[in-house]
């Protein structure tokens, strides 16, 4: 009886893949902030309310200096953005975060208000991990919420399958690794190894707060603030955890997989 | 109760002044606290405090029948004392924790070795026991495994398919949440403790608001005790939903499997409709809530969760209709009542070994003194019954839902937080998903953490897993491990 249920149901549904991005970006909720926006010229004299606010210390303002915004550590918690009487640090509600070098993700200096996106893979990174990407995800002490979302993006809704993209068993069917967590002590050789086991040319990713800076725990001697004082990084994402559709946007984007309207 | 009077009883999420703990010798202090787990009490957390050159062991213990909480400490000890895990299991863990953290020896611990720290560049597991035999081999698995999941690493002994032993050894993720806790509440503190276990967002920060509240002498307004209730079984039925498709994937039962994963993300973004993140970050504040349930966005929660409960139950329904589903889950990975309570199983893997224990119901405190759905038990202590019993849970947290959001509460959603009192103790108990996640507080004369202990459900059940596999094959493990799915950073902290 179960099979006929199924087969009704199933055609009931259809199909249940997102169209982004061919189609336009699902709408994120309203109380996601998305990226963050600092004017730093916005900032009023001598104030340090949003530093204050902060719980990670993203946000640091030199004396006679413009504030800024380290989107690596950021939490993304909005409390700076309630914080500040200037409203220099303002909410996007845009999804895209990617970025390929540390220092894109740094806000405030003149022309620096906004986060750098990525740059695609250049070359012949990009005509052999372009269509088939194959990573190994390494779990190195967060809380499980980004691999959580990084799961996510392999259901029925999202199908990350469809690009090419999967992620593996082995390190050695890997093109790459998918880091998540501050990298604990106790994970650093068991990276290293994983990493040395992915077959070259290779890439690195670290997604969310914890593998870029160390997140909350940003800072405490039991891990080591992030992923790339232990391999070197090709692809920042961030957000705590970022959303799933910041995550594929970043993939993508490493890729050049994003349709013009939707980069 | 009269064997409780040596013990300080007090109910869940309450202040008591740490002086009114009653101090015994670590002598009598185990036991003591060995004659309250014969008459029934459960060890929800076993702790030291360090002091001048020694360190006071602290039991905090749940008698669930009374809904009461009991605690008391020892005399400032060093070197050892004798141990309680020979004749209550329950307690292995807690005392391989204090040897690791303070040097304490429990004399007589049939198994001592370090649960998490790190020496060098993996934590230091000390050699895992060992089966010897001709037609014995050992199967080593992790740190990394093989799918997208935290770290741990696993032993089987097995003779052929049969496994006869699986050890178990964490402390990959170990960041040091408690050291980073001490001394607090600082400005991190509440971004750390919601990142004590990602997927247990809420149940951890329901615990720690509790705390700061208790420790400030106020209570949160019951809007926001209203809106912590709604948003924890938002938690529990994302993730009771995401345990039943992972079952079914590892059975091969691929409808469910696809239906429930994409269900998973649907309540996930329940939560984010509720506070902008899918696992409830920034939703929860010591005093209350950061945001609130308008009217608007109710009936949108409302319309949205009706979709998405009717998906599930449908996703569900196929599971158990399919007898090639049950077969595979009856009698596999089995623990048996007796193990559950001699080592302190909690939350669904308790309950699906027949055992009475859920904290919304034995120990109320918030929203739940007003209103809690039943317990959800099935008795049978196999992978079934775990699964059963999560299909139990969503379908009554569905119906717990409706009937809150049904009538909201009016009410400011927050209130201010007066700094916590100083030389005090607070217990707070939350029934997270996976069950009890407690959270000790003591503070110093300046009303900081002098010490702040969490007890993660998983630190309970990992042994659990454990014994499930025994006799069992090792085929069978990945359905077992899914049956418990436990978390690995709410043990290693």
């Amino acid at each position: 009886m179960y099979i006929f249920d199924t087969i009704m149901n199933r055609m009931r549904r259809g199909c249940q893949t997102m169209p982004y991005p061919k189609g336009p970006a699902p709408a994120l909720p309203d109380r996601h902030g998305g990226a963050l926006r600092l004017d730093a010229s916005a900032c009023p004299a001598g104030c340090a309310e949003c530093i204050a606010a902060c719980p990670v210390s993203a946000i640091t303002r030199e004396p006679g200096q413009a504030a800024r915004l380290d989107l690596g550590r950021c939490l993304f918690c909005g409390d700076c953005v309630e914080a500040c009487p200037g409203g220099a640090i303002t909410r996007t509600g845009d999804h895209r975060l990617a970025v390929r070098r540390r220092e894109d993700l740094i806000l405030g200096e003149p022309g620096k208000e906004e986060l750098r996106l990525a740059a695609a893979l250049d070359g012949k990174m990009k005509s052999l991990l372009g269509r088939s990407l194959r990573l190994r995800q390494v779990s190195a002490g967060g809380c499980g919420a980004c691999e959580a979302d990084i799961n996510v993006l392999g259901t029925i809704g999202w199908d990350l399958g469809r690009f090419g993209i999967q992620y593996v068993a082995s390190p050695r069917h890997a093109d790459g690794v998918l880091i998540t967590g501050p990298v604990t002590k106790g994970m650093e050789l068991a990276l290293q190894k994983t990493w040395e086991a992915v077959p070259e040319p290779r890439i690195a990713i670290a997604l969310g707060a914890c593998a870029i800076s160390g997140g909350p725990f940003v800072g405490h001697p039991q891990h080591n603030d992030g992923a790339a004082s232990v391999i070197p990084i090709d692809l920042y994402i961030p957000g705590c955890p970022p959303h799933p559709l910041t995550i594929l946007d970043g993939f993508l984007r490493l890729l050049d997989r994003l349709p013009a309207h939707n980069r | 109760m009269n064997t409780l009077a040596p013990f300080f009883q007090f109910p869940n999420a309450s202040r008591i002044s740490w002086a009114s703990v009653p101090v015994f010798s670590v002598t009598k202090l185990v036991r003591l606290t060995g004659e309250m787990l014969e008459s029934g009490a459960r060890l929800c957390s076993w702790f030291g405090v360090p002091e001048h050159d020694g360190t006071i062991l602290v039991a905090v213990l749940a008698m669930d029948a009374e809904s009461t909480l009991a605690v008391a400490r020892s005399e400032p000890v060093g070197g050892s004392y004798p141990s309680l895990t020979p004749k209550h299991p329950q307690a292995h863990l807690f005392e391989r924790e204090v040897w690791e953290q303070h040097g304490l020896v429990p004399v007589g611990h049939p198994w001592l070795k370090p649960v998490r720290h790190t020496y060098g560049n993996a934590p230091a597991n000390a050699p895992f026991y060992r089966v010897d035999g001709g037609e014995v081999h050992e199967v080593a698995v992790g740190p990394v495994h093989a799918g997208v999941i935290e770290p741990g690493h696993f032993r089987f002994q097995c003779a052929g398919e049969e496994v006869l032993h699986l050890e178990i050894a964490l402390g990959y993720q170990h960041r040091g949440v408690e050291e980073a806790l001490a001394n607090g509440p600082h400005r991190a503190t509440m971004s750390q403790v919601e990142a004590v276990a990602g997927d247990t967002t809420i149940a951890h920060a329901t615990a720690h608001a509790s705390v700061l509240e208790a420790l400030g002498g106020v209570e949160a307004p019951l809007r926001a005790q209203w809106l912590r209730a709604i948003a924890l079984e938002l938690e529990r039925l994302a993730n009771h939903t995401g345990d039943m498709g992972a079952l079914a994937l590892d059975v091969a039962f691929l409808p469910t499997s696809a239906a429930c994963g994409k269900i998973r993300g649907d309540f996930l973004n329940l939560t984010a409709l509720l506070c902008g993140n899918r696992f409830g970050r920034g939703l929860i504040r010591p005093g209350g809530c950061r945001h609130d349930l308008e009217e608007d966005r109710l009936q949108t929660l409302v319309q949205r969760l009706k979709v998405h409960m009717d998906d599930v139950e449908q996703a569900m329904a196929w599971f158990w209709d399919a007898a090639s589903v049950r077969v595979r889950f009856r009698n596999v990975g089995v623990v048996h009542p007796s193990q559950a309570s001699d080592i302190g199983l909690v939350g669904p893997a308790a309950r699906a070994c027949g055992l009475v224990r859920d904290v919304r119901f034995d120990h109320p405190a918030g929203w739940h003194r007003f209103s809690h759905s039943p317990v959800a038990v099935w008795p049978s202590g196999d992978i079934f019954a775990r699964a059963r019993v999560r299909s139990l849970e969503v379908q009554r947290s569905g119906r717990y839902l409706f009937e809150q959001l049904a009538a909201p509460v009016d009410g400011d959603t927050s209130t201010a937080l007066p700094a916590p009192q100083p030389e005090s103790m607070v217990v707070a108990l939350v029934e997270g998903w996976r069950g009890e996640v407690c959270h000790v507080a003591l503070t110093d004369h300046f009303g900081r953490f002098r010490r702040y202990k969490i007890t993660d459900p998983s630190f309970h059940n990992w042994t659990g897993l454990a014994l499930s596999l025994r006799g069992t094959a090792i085929s069978d493990f990945p359905i077992c491990n899914k049956s418990f799915n436990l978390s690995y950073c709410g043990f290693d902290l």
